[in-house]
């Protein structure tokens, strides 16, 4: 099938940025989103002009980089996939396509489709850890942890920091992202020392690098590639509002 | 947000509460003015409590809209740059994208509200007429565009609250786990309740229920 491209290129953060347009033909349906991003950066290497360059790792779906506005939605309208594991077959021949990075301000575009997540890593940072007795490694099952949490703290745990839900939200919150590592921690019977002070300087953190502010919208759960849930934002505000008191 | 949002949620309960009250006739309804102007006394002198209330009201109007001016700024801060593809909604959440302009439809109902049935300005009736006199004549057929326009008023309240009352449990963290589910149903109808029973009074004035 053949597409037309609307692509964000920006050659550098000072440089202002535009939409270029692009033909791509003889696009495979078993293509996926970035296996057709590929070809034309062939293309454009042959014609000697400078490839669109986007962020990209494992290709299968767990690295988080791949993150791009697809339409304008985040990862593509696909739910629960990401950019590398959305495939061509959802698009129609002649089908014009705009293509995106995530906009937010603590989000600086790089280089095209490429922006700076760096202030994910800052949040985590901030209280995102636990701290253990270094030592051998403690039996699976010294310290019991019941199921339902078990299985509450991993979904959460599946977060791989893309940041489609910054992306998506109306607010540009980091909410979510936030919300699911405290989760995680908070649920586990590891991650009660510190969870007080995880929830506030993790919140904290999350404002100071300019995050909006979450309304519940729930735009980034349904982009979420991980479908992190929505009630994560509420263990996230019980925990802070405890800390805080 | 979410506190002086409860504050405005529990007056409407018993703001809507109170209306009902014209259904059983202009005493009952009257009377129940009156209560509102003398209740505590002679604990305290009349009005007292009233105007101690009125003022909670517009402390929590203030800071409710600074939170949402203060937050829809932030927002506008943290993306610079706006997307070029038209950002489609994926969380179909009809009453969530009404809670901006929603709220200042609201806002200007209340003004609207006020000079109508507590100062009169705009009532047929005037200020020195019985609340039942005011209230009866502001919803006169004639007048159907007032109806009309309490109706529209009422669906954005109910939106409003629709979102914001499962919003406000978020926030408070209340909403995690098994209470998700139950908590948003009970927003639905809190908001559901609280449409039904404030329209059923216009309405009733209108078919003639209320006279
Ligand atoms: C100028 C008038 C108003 C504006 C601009 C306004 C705007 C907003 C906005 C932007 C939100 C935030 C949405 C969110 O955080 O989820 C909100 C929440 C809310 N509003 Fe309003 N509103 C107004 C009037 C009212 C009135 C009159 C009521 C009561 C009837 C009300 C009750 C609520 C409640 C309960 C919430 C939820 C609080 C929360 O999210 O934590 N609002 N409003
Ligand atoms: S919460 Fe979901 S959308 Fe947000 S960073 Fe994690 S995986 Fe990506
Ligand atoms: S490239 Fe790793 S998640 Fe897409």
């Amino acid at each position: 099938m053949n597409l037309t491209l609307k692509v964000w290129r920006q050659n550098g953060p000072s440089d202002e940025g535009r939409m270029v347009t692009y033909k791509v033909e003889d696009v495979s349906p078993d293509m996926s989103f970035l296996e057709m991003l590929d070809v034309l950066n062939e293309r454009l290497i042959l014609e000697g002009d400078d490839p669109v360059a986007f962020d990209h790792d494992c290709r299968e779906g767990i690295c988080g980089m791949c993150g791009m506005v697809i339409n304008g939605v985040a990862h593509g309208e696909q739910r629960a996939t990401t950019t590398c594991q959305l495939h061509m077959r959802h698009f129609k021949d002649g089908d014009e396509v705009t293509i995106e990075p995530w906009r937010a301000a603590p989000f600086p575009v790089v280089k095209d489709l490429v922006v700076d997540r760096s202030a994910f890593d800052r949040i985590i940072q901030a209280g995102g850890f636990i701290s253990v007795p270094a030592g051998s490694a403690p039996d699976a099952h010294s310290v019991p942890v019941k199921k339902e949490d078990a299985d509450a703290a991993f979904d959460a745990a599946t977060c791989i920091g893309c940041g489609a839900c910054v992306a998506a939200c109306p607010n540009g919150s980091a909410s979510l992202f936030t919300a699911a590592k405290i989760t995680h921690l908070g649920l586990l019977p590891q991650g009660q020392p510190e969870r007080d002070s995880r929830a506030k300087a993790m919140v904290e953190q999350m404002d100071l690098e300019g995050f909006g502010g979450c309304t519940n919208t729930g735009e980034c759960t349904a982009v979420c590639p991980k479908g992190i849930p929505l009630d994560t934002i509420a263990r996230m505000n019980a925990d802070f509002l405890k800390a805080s008191k | 947000m979410a506190v002086t949002g409860a504050i405005l949620v529990l007056f409407l309960v018993g703001h809507m509460v109170g209306n009902l009250k014209s259904f059983f006739g202009a005493d009952s309804f009257n009377h129940y003015a009156e209560w509102l102007r003398t209740v505590g006394t002679p604990a305290v002198p009349d009005r007292v409590l009233l105007t101690v209330i009125e003022i909670v009201l517009v402390v929590a109007v203030v800071l409710h809209m600074w939170s949402a001016v203060s937050l829809a700024r932030r927002a506008s801060q943290a993306r610079p740059v706006k997307y070029a593809a038209k950002r489609k909604s994926q969380a179909n959440g009809y009453a969530t994208h009404t809670m901006r302009y929603g709220g200042v439809i609201i806002v200007l109902f209340v003004v609207w509200h006020l000079l109508d049935m507590t100062f009169g300005t705009v009532n047929p009736k005037g200020f020195d007429a019985e609340p039942f006199d005011r209230l009866v004549a502001g919803f006169d057929p004639s007048r159907w565009w007032v109806t009309l326009f309490y109706v529209v008023a009422m669906v954005m309240v109910g939106l409003h609250l629709r979102h914001g009352l499962w919003s406000a449990f978020q926030t408070l963290g209340l909403a995690s786990g098994r209470s998700y589910g139950k908590l948003k149903a009970t927003a639905a109808l809190v908001s559901l309740v609280l449409v039904v029973g404030f329209l059923s009074v216009p309405v009733g004035v209108m078919i003639g229920v209320i006279k």
